[in-house]
């Protein structure tokens, strides 16, 4: 008997771990020879822990499970009172399109044989047999652009590093995911960091880089130790080394650990960071791709990008690029979080509508109450009205309607939501999170706070004002920190004017 | 320089990186659950860096403390996906309970408070993280069952 319980960190925070150690207990007090896999997330987290069985119709699923709901798995499947039938039929599930997370919650994430079995390796088996320039067209042509939210094409990146002249290059992976409502990163590397070691590799023979780093943050130590577990493995298995799968070509890699700083998600605070230093942003130019770790050319590529890539390589950039909207190809891991009744990871293709997501997917709030606005794009993006969800899923539609789609995280609020607190946290975010170069950020976060905090008492005067000092940190700060805090922040006030212009009670 | 001997061998162990500082400072917290002063020189001495420089670093990250935690450490998630579960409420009913505010520690010294900003816990907010163990959808009643293993 077959067994699945995942080990992701969202299944583990829900009682993954006890429901695991029942499943052993009962096994071993029904004298039944059980195979427990720890798999990573399918991603319905709503669900999870969700539990799942093999039978001759294939893996079927129960959720969300407590330690109690074990023993029925023992007995007859189809009336146990959490079954919800075959897993991959559920309608959240099936109506995904699963390029990137084809393998996540389906395979045991530290099984190189489950993963070479179901596609793994390919990629990189392809790219082994082609010159940097072909690695690098290939990608170029799948419109792949990055998945950490500044959407630059991927190829261009890469075309960039591999022209570049260096005795030494590197791969540097972005894993920092610090925006809330995002956990795909984290999902990934807990789910099948192989893939994501994958894609590295083939980043490195493409642009001749044979050191790469995974700057991991330090919130997330089930992924950390995952990915480390899974470099080890890949070592040992010949896939990173002096002659990756005997090619005779070099790359190895390492994970980092942050240490709990949100600016350090940006590129250049994030090589000052892996440096040793302080991470503060580096003024662009020079560009990372030509003087990046340690002032050699490197490529820093989110978890996303990078874990793209071999799925790219096993299907062809054709494949990938067939699905998208405009100059959005692709899929795209939607992260559905905050007050939501289906809340998870659903990979699709760009081009769905906010409505169609908030709506017909994640069915609106846990509350049940009406849905007052969604913030999509992290702490840095915009606060949508209702009015706005016809806004197609997309890097340009969203820019367009003064928003940013950043990591693809979706987070849904109710309408018991004061948004001009919502609006002063970001402020008072970027305050705690600016590294200080700038005085746009610097300071202008702080001041942000008292003005919202005068608008909260009522003093209508300060409204220009607030507008006018979004406008210096949008043009003044030197990255996205304080360049877009005003996203939130303007959007919250000229979507839900309302919420400013209440007299606040001195008190608040 | 009571430390010094096993400072030394954290950034012996340390010496083939490129970039040592941030994994020697995360080892020396792992050691003594805090970055004692008197690790800085020796730190800088070892790397061929100003303790200036060490410090500066130490005191940019959130996570490196110049002081030693309770002997639990309770970080709640006070970032947007998790306020909208509540966390702001839950943040203050966590603080009542254990009577002190955000990096705090109780009287007994069993617990410390922290902030947090997002463990990618994002769709069972509010979340919470204690001693490195996740824990989602939490309540005030968790909160109290927490404490109450914490010995707070």
């Amino acid at each position: 008997m077959k067994i699945y319980v995942p080990l992701d960190a969202a299944a583990k925070a829900l009682g993954a771990d006890e429901v695991a150690a029942a499943v052993l207990a009962e096994a071993a007090r029904r004298g039944v020879d059980v195979t427990l896999v720890r798999n990573g997330s399918r991603g319905m987290v709503w669900l999870e822990p969700l539990v799942e069985v093999e039978t001759d119709l294939g893996r079927v699923g129960f959720g969300p499970c407590e330690a109690a709901d074990v023993a029925g798995l023992f007995g007859d499947l189809v009336a146990h009172p959490k079954a919800l039938g075959p897993v991959e039929s559920i309608p959240f599930f099936a109506r995904q399109t699963r390029l990137t997370f084809a393998r996540v919650g389906l395979i045991d994430p530290l099984s190189l044989d489950d993963y070479a079995a179901n596609g793994g390796l390919t990629g990189l088996r392809r790219a082994l047999a082609m010159t940097s320039g072909q690695i690098v067209t290939e990608v170029t042509v799948s419109g792949l652009r990055g998945r950490g939210g500044a959407g630059f094409p991927t190829g261009i990146k890469w075309k960039t590093v591999a022209e570049a002249q260096s005795t030494q290059k590197y791969i540097v992976c972005n894993a920092d995911e610090g925006d809330s409502g995002t956990f795909a990163d984290r999902m990934l590397m807990e789910g099948d960091p192989f893939t994501l070691i994958e894609g590295m590799i083939i980043a490195g023979i493409g642009v001749g880089a044979t050191r790469g780093y995974v700057y991991l943050r330090s919130e997330y130590p089930d992924a950390i130790a995952v990915m480390t577990e899974a470099v080890r493995r890949a070592r040992a298995f010949g896939l990173l080394g002096a002659s990756v799968l005997k090619s005779g070509q070099a790359f190895d890699m390492e994970i980092r650990t942050g240490a709990g700083a949100y600016v350090c998600g940006e590129e250049t605070s994030l090589l000052n960071s892996l440096e040793g230093k302080r991470g503060i942003v580096r003024a662009k130019p020079p560009l990372p791709a030509l003087e990046g770790f340690l002032g050699k050319p490197t490529v820093v590529n989110n978890v996303i990008s990078l874990a793209t890539i071999p799925v790219i390589f096993e299907k062809g950039a054709a494949h990938y690029k067939d699905f998208g909207l405009g100059r959005s190809r692709g899929t795209i891991p939607l992260q559905i979080a905050g007050n939501v009744q289906f809340g998870g990871l659903f990979e699709t293709g760009f081009g769905l509508t906010l409505f169609e997501i908030v709506n017909d997917i994640a069915g609106g709030t846990a509350t049940g109450r009406p849905v007052k606005a969604v913030q999509v794009g992290g702490p840095l993006g915009a606060y949508f009205p209702p009015t706005m969800f016809s806004t197609p899923f997309g890097y340009e539609e969203f820019d367009g309607a003064g928003g940013l789609i950043g990591h693809a995280g979706i987070v849904l609020f109710d309408d018991a939501t004061d948004m001009l607190g919502m609006a002063r946290f970001a402020m008072e975010f970027c305050a705690i999170e600016s590294c200080g170069k700038c005085t746009p950020c610097r300071i202008g976060a702080v001041r942000g706070v008292e003005t919202i905090d005068r608008i909260a008492r009522g003093d209508a005067a300060a409204i220009p004002l607030l507008a006018d000092l979004c406008e210096t940190m949008k043009d003044g700060s030197l990255c996205a920190l304080g360049g877009f805090t005003p996203f939130p922040v303007m959007s919250a006030l000229t979507h839900f004017p309302d919420d400013f212009s209440r007299l606040k009670e001195a008190a608040e | 320089m009571s430390q010094s001997p096993r400072v030394l061998e954290i950034i012996a162990a340390h010496a083939g990186l490129e970039g040592p500082l941030l994994p020697i400072l995360h080892a020396v917290q792992a050691e003594y659950g805090h970055i004692p002063q008197d690790a800085l020189p020796v730190i800088a001495l070892g790397l061929n860096i100003s303790r200036a420089e060490v410090h500066g670093v130490m005191s940019f990250y959130h996570d490196f403390r110049e002081e030693p935690a309770g002997r639990h450490v309770l970080k709640l998630c006070r970032a947007e996906a998790c306020q909208a579960m509540g966390a702001n409420a839950l943040a203050d009913q966590a603080k009542s309970r254990l009577g002190v505010d955000w990096n705090g520690t109780t009287l007994n010294g069993a617990v410390t408070l922290e902030p947090i900003f997002c463990l990618g816990l994002c769709a069972c907010g509010p979340a919470a993280m204690l001693d490195g163990r996740v824990i989602g959808r939490v309540d005030a009643a968790r909160i109290d069952a927490l404490a109450v293993e914490c010995g707070a």
